[in-house]
């Protein structure tokens, strides 16, 4: 039996962000993975000879800078491209060009319309305020509004503060932004179904909401916040798969001494008269520390990995009733040559970003209709992306890896679980969708691996296959999150700490959580020195 | 050229709310309205889920010959093989009919914690809505001490509060209740006269804002006025006169005149002018703003938030003259009848609204007046529904659809009274585009608008027109639109009077 000061229960981004400055500050730290490999749902896999691929997140943008530099991920390896704007396929051969220039996008809108031409720069200047409000906010521990606490009356101050630093008309404007569709909030911009097509689905990837649920605004935040080198609001590829990001944290976890287990994960994390003692793995080992901090989401840490009776339960109660709905799925093919898509140019940039079918809202809405009567989208949203366009260590040359993020998957279909059957046709209507605008596209195929939530929660943990730990919902934000009384990644038992997607400010690969349960942990431990002010503020 | 201290413009409860709190101050008060007769959009609704009690005591409604019929009007989920179960008292303190005995506990307790929370938004109905803004006249003692009842509470309770805020209804219900016709029934009745499904994050809120209502001080009460809602209209309209209110109907106002952003006069289509320095408009903000200022008056800002006011309405009122009583497989007639026999159903019956369609199993309330009544049965009896969901604008066109529509709604009756087909003599539908055409109410929506978040409290109707001032002075908003939102009740009215008095009014 071992003893470490801190465990860190699943090897995910967080769990590695987490023990990295856990280890930084001079705890003796252990990271244990189920798997033989860590990163979560940011890996990358070889799963076709010669290929590698991100098979579940894909591209990279909230990744905290911070997280980047204090960490030193770049000199561990950590490279990302930023890359270049996309396309969405309009049934009837046209299509709609993204750029990564906003003087590009103003004219592509004009070729569709000159009243949304204009009213993109306003879209664009209204979205980047209400990041800039949100973006320092990610760092920050949520205070608890009902306490009395100094650090809590101080954080709900500086809120305050901030909020009315702003003009009254801007309060009003954002809190309307928080609070209502991406349908209705692009209406008051757009009037081009396919250019509202576009700018919607960011509102909705990884969330069980559809275009037209109130609260899907604040989602499409969740998504536009990022950066690439400063660059708000921009996406890229971490080279070499996303599986570089975890890799390039674990040489920094390494190099700052600490320790992996990989290959069993958790069976029970122990607990002794209301504090935690260490964890027994599911090979019998067993690992004593004072502090163990979960990564995995609340649902499986609270009611898979700890004794009902050790908690309290109206928290169980609250756990119990967390909403953790997966909504997506992943196709992921390797792909013999570039594919050709009629529609575009051949020298078009487009190819090169993130590619969509669903040409409306409407749509993108159906598809929703049908996750809500428990069926897989019979005419699924598509987020296709070509990585190796822009990275090609990532497959043979010539050859070529193709991500399809899918929308919407239930975690069950009408209440019960998938099959084999259901997955492989979920997988024929992604290829089938694909094949409709680019013939041919199926010979190309090689392999491919077809994900639904089943396969998510059953190789990455991820309940439900929910892609955030859980949705991103009012009632499960900020002092919410995941639930009420414990939104500062503290839980009932002491020494137990979470730090993964479930806790503010929930997923996307933005390793906020893990930097903000390592900065209260530290400071429980009277060690806040240990971590430098967070600074991205724009 | 008459002149007046106030106008009030619309004849609907709102308007003689206004009217009526305008002329217990003194004021001499003509009041201004289009249809040949006063109550616009509330002669739509059949029962009273909540009555303003500063109206009703105020203005002495019960010296007017308000009388109430049924106190407390239970409701009856219906079940389509006759297994319905009765809610009754003030927001279903009881149930009858097989319900197990774990969903009794988890409904008694679901209903205490939905009522303590609506009850903590209550005092915000009857104060205008903060501004965000330092200086800016925010009644703070009142918000303080609302805050501070939010903070008495306990932890606990404040934490579901806040938990609670923006959720949507059927995650609530699928935590903590497994009946479906009890579920179905509460998603109805979150969702009536919204344009929201039971699913759409924040629904909950349509609940809140119907049981932080009182009628005659029950918190949550469904009640029927003898005469029905009419009777609430003719008591009003009788209070207000009696106070002084001139009242004209068949009087359409074709424009609000200002100078120099302050008010003139107000003209109506027959050419008369009626100079005044207040007036008061009970109509849609778009239609007082937009059509009788006119937006060249008004600034681009305004303007635009005021075309971003969203007013989808997608319930639809539809009257049936029967020939002798219906038979909902045994359920007591005295008693508001519900068809939505899950929360699915609700949800699926909304689907179809987002995409310009009727549900094709659309969900309903109904209601028999004649069951409340002791006169004797002469054969015929009118069953009174509001349908939902039914969109503004059917993409197939009204004309086309509305027959359609009535067959849907007919085939989903017929589900649950089989037979009652063959007693229909008359039918009379009202699309919500009839609704907008009858009452002038952009979009038929019952609330004027949407009655969403994001245009709640401060941002109700749009952002700068909360407080039921506009920019041009000596001009205040009444309707339903404003904050609290409609229903019978007129709180938005009597706020709007509120205000303009405490602003000086005409001065």
């Amino acid at each position: 039996m071992s003893r470490y000061d801190a465990i860190v229960a699943g090897g995910g981004h967080n769990g590695l962000v987490t023990a990295c400055y856990l280890a930084r500050a001079g705890l003796k730290t252990l990271v244990v993975e189920k798997n033989d490999w860590v990163g979560g749902a940011a890996v990358s896999r070889s799963l076709h000879p010669g290929f590698t691929y991100s098979n579940c997140s894909y591209v990279s943008s909230l990744l905290r800078p911070e997280i980047m530099r204090e960490l030193e991920l770049p000199k561990h390896g950590l490279q990302i491209l930023p890359y270049e704007g996309g396309a969405v396929f309009m049934k009837g051969g046209g299509y709609l060009a993204m750029y990564r220039d906003h003087e590009a996008n103003r004219r592509e809108f004009a070729r569709f319309s000159p009243r949304d031409a204009e009213s993109y720069d306003r879209y664009s200047r209204d979205v980047l305020r209400h990041c800039r409000f949100i973006r320092p906010l990610l760092l920050r521990t949520p205070p608890d509004p009902t306490s009395f606490r100094p650090r809590d009356l101080s954080e709900l101050a500086f809120l305050g503060r901030k909020l009315f630093a702003m003009p009254e008309k801007d309060i009003y404007a954002m809190i309307r932004f928080w609070t209502m569709s991406i349908s209705d909030f692009l209406d008051e911009y757009f009037e081009t179904p396919v250019i509202k097509a576009y700018l919607a689905v960011s509102a909705i990837i990884g969330t069980a909401l559809g275009p037209m649920s109130p609260g899907s605004a604040y989602v499409l935040l969740h998504h536009y916040m990022g950066d690439v080198d400063g660059n708000i609001g921009a996406w890229g590829f971490a080279r070499g798969g996303m599986g570089s990001i975890t890799q390039a944290l674990m040489a920094s976890f390494k190099a700052a001494g600490g320790e992996v287990r990989t290959g069993s994960g958790i069976e029970k994390i122990l607990v002794r008269n209301g504090r935690t003692t260490g964890v027994a793995l599911a090979n019998g080992d067993e690992f004593t520390a004072p502090l163990v901090i979960s990564n995995m989401d609340v649902k499986r840490t609270f009611l898979k990995h700890v004794e009902e009776r050790d908690l309290p339960p109206a928290f169980v109660k609250s756990v119990k009733r967390f909403k953790i709905r997966g909504s997506s799925g992943k196709v992921n093919i390797a792909l013999d040559a570039l594919p050709r898509f009629p529609a575009l140019p051949d020298d078009s940039p487009c190819i090169r970003g993130d590619m969509h079918f669903t040409d409306s809202i409407e749509r993108l809405e159906l598809a929703y209709d049908d996750w809500k009567a428990g069926h897989f989208s019979r005419d699924p949203f598509l987020d296709m992306m070509i990585p190796t366009t822009t990275d090609p260590t990532m497959t043979p040359p010539g050859k070529h890896f193709m991500s399809c993020f899918v929308q919407y998957a239930p975690p069950k279909i009408e209440g019960r679980d998938w099959t084999d059957a259901d997955r492989d046709a979920f997988g024929q209507t992604v290829l089938n969708q694909i094949e409709e605008y680019s013939p041919g596209f199926k010979k190309l195929v090689l392999h491919a691996e077809v994900r639904t939530p089943r396969e998510l929660e059953a190789e990455v943990g991820l309940t439900e296959g929910n892609i955030f730990q859980g949705e991103l919902t009012f009632d499960q934000l900020l002092f919410n999150r995941p639930v009420p009384g414990y939104a500062q990644y503290r839980s009932p038992i002491e020494g137990l700490w979470m730090c993964g997607s479930s806790t503010h400010p929930g997923g996307g690969v933005m390793g906020a959580p893990g930097r903000n349960a390592a900065a209260e942990i530290l400071r429980s431990l009277k060690k806040p020195a240990a971590m430098g002010e967070a600074y991205a503020v724009l | 050229m008459p002149s007046c201290d106030a106008i009030v413009i619309g004849g609907g409860i709102n308007g003689l709310a206004a009217a009526g709190r305008l002329a217990l101050s003194g004021a001499k008060v003509t009041l201004l309205e289009t249809a040949p007769e006063l109550g616009g959009m509330a002669t739509l609704a059949h029962l009273c889920m909540g009555l303003d009690p500063r109206l009703e005591k105020s203005l002495a409604l019960a010296d007017h010959g308000l009388v109430w019929a049924e106190r407390n009007v239970s409701s009856t989920a219906l079940s389509p093989d006759g297994n319905h179960i009765v809610l009754k008292g003030a927001f279903a303190e009881t149930v009858e009919g097989s319900l197990s005995a774990e969903d009794r506990r988890a409904w008694t307790s679901l209903r205490d914690t939905l009522l303590r929370n609506a009850a903590l938004l209550a005092p915000f109905k009857a104060m205008p809505p903060p501004r965000l803004a330092r200086d800016h006249g925010t009644p703070l003692l009142d918000l303080l001490r609302n805050g501070l009842a939010l903070r008495r509470m306990g932890r606990d309770n404040l934490r579901e509060f806040l938990r609670l805020m923006l959720i949507n209804v059927a995650d609530v219900l699928d935590d903590e209740l497994a009946d479906d016709r009890l579920k179905g029934l509460i998603a109805f009745d979150t969702v009536l006269g919204h344009h929201a499904g039971p699913r759409s994050p924040n629904s909950l809120l349509g609940l809140y804002h119907r049981i932080s209502s009182e009628v005659n001080g029950q918190q949550g009460a469904i009640a029927l006025p003898r005469g029905g809602v009419a009777a609430v209209i003719a008591a009003l309209a009788g209070a207000v006169r009696a106070r002084g209110v001139t009242i004209q109907t068949g009087a359409r106002v074709k424009a609000i005149t200002a100078e120099d952003d302050r008010v003139q006069s107000v003209t109506l289509e027959s050419g008369e002018i009626f100079t005044t320095s207040l007036v008061v408009s009970a109509l849609h903000p778009a239609t007082t703003l937009l059509s009788l200022v006119g937006a060249p008056v008004l600034d681009t800002g305004v303007v635009r938030n005021v075309r971003n006011i969203k007013s989808r309405g997608s319930t639809a009122k539809l009257t049936l003259t029967l020939q002798g009583k219906p038979d909902f497989h045994g359920a007591d007639l005295r008693s508001r009848l519900v068809i939505a026999p899950s929360v699915r159903a609700v949800e699926e019956a909304f689907n179809a609204v987002k995409y310009g369609a009727f549900s094709e199993a659309p969900v309903m309330e109904l209601l028999l007046p004649q069951a409340f009544s002791t006169e004797p049965d002469l054969g015929r009896h009118t069953l009174s529904a509001l349908v939902q969901f039914a969109p503004h604008d059917l993409r197939m066109g009204w004309v086309k659809g509305k027959p359609a529509f009535l067959k849907a709604i007919m085939k989903q009756l017929e589900h649950f009274a089989p037979g009652i087909g063959k007693q229909v003599i008359a039918a009379d539908l009202l699309t919500p585009h009839d609704i907008a055409q009858h009452f002038g109410a952009p979009g038929g929506q019952w609330h004027h608008a949407e009655l969403s978040v994001e245009q709640m409290l401060f941002l109700r109707p749009g952002v700068g027109l909360a407080q039921y001032a506009t920019p041009v002075r000596g001009l205040y908003l009444a309707s339903a639109a404003m904050h609290p939102g409609g229903g019978v009740n007129g709180s938005a009215g009597w706020n709007a009077a509120g205000h303009a008095l405490a602003k000086g009014g005409a001065a």
